[in-house]
């Protein structure tokens, strides 16, 4: 069978990918999904270059299972690849088809022939269009092993920036997000979560309720279902005074955390990342550092919704999950049921940068909902609950020991990352791995969280290899078997960590070489893509010629993200004052072609900013039994005041293959923040966030 | 009963009066711009404006609203007329997931009114309640900033 683009090769059916309708409009049916990135924009503009139609007559819908093709899961800066690839491939063998059947039909040989706008054009005149001819059964094939997508010369929609489809909805107040869908008679249901992890609800007091609402009662799953929304919230908080929990510790010491890591090191998976060893110079010294970040939360603007509708045995869910195919899997085990029971149809929610608690939510409305057959049944979460029960990314230690020689190159280098795996995303193991799962009355584990292969990019180790020229190398990692926090896929998984541990110690490196930071990553890289984006960023901060000031300091950081996909090179400047704040960022990306330029420097942005959020704010707070940091005060993220200025550059190279936007500016920020730090005050930061507490103890 | 002014046209509705007015718009009045973001007026995704005023409408009791005019993003103007600012986020492509551009705009639009030309600092200010996670503040300072520039 031969090897097709992206994700058409395991969802081969043209007619899985496009519809063309008499009316003149075509729809595309991508299995990836809107997360606030604007994909669907990037995928539009894709099918409209290869049938030759304008942008306004595509429809992307939203993916729903079982009819959407299974792309797995909207994750890992792999959409443009893997959807555009097969939706370029599936809609270049779209038009070759309809452009056959019309010379065919009219007798004008196919090279004759050029399409504006849908409509085919002969040496004559119009001879027909894809609207006249629409036929569905033409693309009811599989794709053929052969396309001839426009060249890049030839593009006309691919490659500039077009406004977001989804924009206008958005800012009109349009009812767009999952959030907002009013099904008729649709009642709403809340949540009474354990004051504790892992706490077992032994007593629930009898009593009235207000407005009739109903009480649904799973084990320790506990919820309530009322007319409206402030009838729900009333009734949930009235019943949680009611409920008795068995409760204990199960929870590290925060102030202990590092320590807790190394302990549940020594009991956990080791394992090597990479090894090399080619003939190298002697070590003349020997740099030994280590580095670690807590755990981090997704922080989304919107709290995890989901409406669910039982139908005798059948039940259907709207959604913001990031994989329909996997959420229904997981739905289906933990009802034991079969999954063709099960419809899950995708909705936007706020924004998802990660495996946050758009599956679990899903689970709880259909709990819920099970209550009320026949009934729809929106569930949300509460900003406690999503700040604190969705998964988050694990607390990482990382223990580096770098060889120079005596003419300051880097010769050897040893690295052991430690974490808890990187991945509890629903679909993969023969068990659920969604929240409430946990807490019926036929409970499922909870399993110790794993890592994508590093194929796909690692998990903890991500990042974790230096990209720079060094002949000795040993990367291991450990990966925890003990999970007292549930943790998953963040934004750059372990990368927020690894990048800048690299980056550190090239800095560190390059001041004991006596040289300038650039100039040490330059002199250690054979890249060309890696020098372009650093001489890029370099240019853009006027690095060369930078004039030290009192208080602030410039910082640089540089990755390729999974070491597969786009190069991102960030420079910072910081001030430090009583607290230290990012005043400016410059960044260079290379994401291969750009199909939408504006939205990928919006992306390169946004995963910036984020990047200084973490690295300045953001800590998970925990006491022996719950997250504390449950709510924005006690999770405080990069607000108006604090955003710095971005400048941007993007190399765009249209003959390259698409690479993804999304997660390849965060860690490199980080890192350059961190170097930023060093030159303002004199310390390397050896601790996320870098607040006055940890810089203190640097 | 309730009564108050919304988006322009008089609203009369029975309610309990504890209610947030957050609830009435998104539920008996049908809106879906104001969103929920935390109930505790430390986001700004509900941000409305009452009697001109930016109001937490998570947190205003719906009877707090009696008499008085209430305005959300689907008052400031429609895809047909947008107003000034919705059309500079468009032009800017100021948004991401965009969850928390409704409360944004009115906020925004509460400070052109009574500062007509503000700087990048009180742009910065009037915003600070609001959160964004998406990192999109850039574009939306510089869209506030053109929305003030058109509007002069």
């Amino acid at each position: 069978m031969h090897r097709l683009p992206g994700n058409l090769n395991t969802n081969r059916r043209l007619s899985q990918w496009l519809a063309i309708h008499p009316e003149g409009r075509v729809t595309i049916t991508p299995g990836k999904v809107e997360l606030g990135q604007g994909i669907l924009t990037t995928l539009s503009q894709i099918a409209a270059e290869e049938l030759e139609v304008d942008l306004a007559r595509i429809e992307a819908r939203p993916a729903a299972t079982p009819d959407s093709p299974d792309e797995g899961v909207t994750s890992g800066s792999l959409s443009t690849q893997d959807s555009g690839g097969a939706l370029r491939h599936a809609c270049a063998a779209a038009r070759a088809i309809f452009l056959g059947v019309i010379a065919q039909r009219v007798g004008v040989p196919p090279e004759a022939i050029r399409i504006e706008d849908g409509i085919f054009h002969g040496p004559a005149g119009p001879i027909g269009s894809y609207w006249s001819l629409a036929d569905q059964a033409l693309l009811d094939c599989e794709a053929p092993a052969e396309a001839r997508p426009r060249a890049p010369g030839e593009r006309r929609i691919v490659g500039r920036s077009v406004p977001r489809l989804d924009l206008p909805d958005k800012v009109f107040g349009a009812a767009r997000y999952v959030h907002d869908l009013r099904l008729p008679g649709m009642l709403h249901a809340r949540v009474v979560r354990p004051p504790a992890r892992g706490a077992r609800l032994v007593a629930l007091r009898d009593g009235p309720l207000p407005d009739d609402a109903r009480v649904v009662r799973d084990g320790s799953f506990l919820a309530v279902l009322a007319a409206t929304e402030w009838q729900a919230e009333a009734a949930a908080t009235r019943l949680a005074a009611r409920a008795g929990w068995e409760a204990e510790d199960t929870l590290p010491e925060q102030a202990l955390l590092i320590d807790w890591l190394r302990e549940a090191a020594a009991r956990g998976e080791r394992s090597s990342v990479a090894s090399r060893a080619e003939p190298a110079p002697p070590a003349a010294q020997t740099l030994r550092r280590s580095f670690h970040r807590p755990y981090l939360a997704h922080a989304s603007i919107a709290p995890s919704c989901a409406v669910a509708r039982w139908d005798g045995d059948a039940v259907e869910v709207f959604t913001h999950s990031q994989g329909p195919y996997n959420l229904r899997a997981d739905l289906a085990k933990t009802l034991r049921c079969d999954p063709a029971l099960i419809t899950v149809r995708h909705r936007e929610g706020a924004g998802c940068y990660g495996h946050n608690g758009a599956d679990d939510v899903a689970l709880d409305a259909v709990l819920a909902a099970r209550a009320a057959p026949g009934t729809p049944v929106r569930l949300l979460w509460s900003r406690a609950e999503e700040l604190g029960w969705a998964p988050f990314s694990p607390a990482m230690l990382a223990d580096v020991e770098a060889d120079l020689d005596a003419a300051g190159n880097l010769v050897g280098w040893r690295s052991h990352i430690v974490s808890n795996g990187h991945s509890s995303r629903p679909g993969r193991d023969p068990e659920p791995t969604l929240l409430s799962a946990s807490m019926l009355a036929a409970p499922f584990p909870v399993k110790p969280s794993i890592n994508p292969a590093m194929a796909a990019g690692g998990g903890a180790p991500r990042n974790g290899v230096p990209l720079y020229r060094i002949p000795v190398m040993g990367v291991e990692t450990t990966r925890l078997l003990d999970m007292p926090i549930r943790t998953s896929a963040l934004r750059g998984l372990g990368a927020t960590l690894n990048v800048w541990s690299i980056e550190s110690v090239m800095d560190e490196a390059a001041a004991l070489a006596g040289a300038d930071p650039l100039d040490y990553r330059l002199r250690h890289l054979d890249d060309p893509r890696a020098i372009a984006v650093l001489r890029r960023v370099a240019d853009l901060a006027g690095w060369a010629g930078r004039v030290r000031r009192e208080g602030f300091g410039m910082g640089i950081g540089f990755a390729r993200y999974k070491n597969t996909g786009a190069w991102a090179a960030v420079i910072a400047e910081v001030e430090a004052l009583d607290r230290i704040l990012c005043r400016r960022l410059w960044i260079a990306g290379d994401v291969g072609e750009a199909v939408n330029p504006d939205g990928v420097l919006n992306q390169l942005e946004g995963g910036a900013i984020h990047g200084a959020s973490v690295a300045l704010l953001e800590e998970v707070r925990f006491d022996r039994r719950s997250v504390t940091s449950d709510h924005w005060e006690g999770y405080p993220i990069l607000r108006f005041s604090e955003v710095p200025k971005v400048d941007l550059a993007l190399i765009d190279r249209p003959e390259e293959a698409f690479l993804g936007a999304g997660e390849a500016s965060m860690a490199p920020t980080i890192a350059a923040i961190a170097g930023g730090i060093t030159e303002a005050l004199g310390i390397r930061p050896r601790q996320l966030p870098f607040t006055p507490e940890t810089l203190a103890r640097a | 009963m309730l009564s108050f002014t919304l988006n322009g046209a008089a609203v009369t509705l029975d309610m309990p009066d504890d209610v947030a007015l957050l609830h009435v718009l998104r539920g008996p009045l049908g809106l879906s711009g104001p969103r929920f973001g935390c109930g505790n007026e430390q986001c700004g995704a509900c941000m409305v404006l009452v009697d001109g005023e930016p109001r937490c409408a998570c947190t205003v009791p719906a009877a707090a609203v009696a008499g008085k005019v209430v305005v959300t993003v689907e008052g400031l103007g429609t895809p047909e007329a947008p107003h000034p600012l919705q059309a500079a986020f468009l032009a800017e492509q100021a948004g991401q997931c965009g969850y928390c551009l409704s409360g944004i705009l009115v906020s925004a639009a509460a400070l052109l009114a009574r500062n007509p030309m503000p700087e990048e600092s009180a742009i910065r200010a009037a915003l600070e309640p609001h959160l964004c996670r998406c990192g999109s503040h850039n574009r939306i300072l510089r869209a506030v900033a053109q929305a003030a520039r058109e509007m002069a």
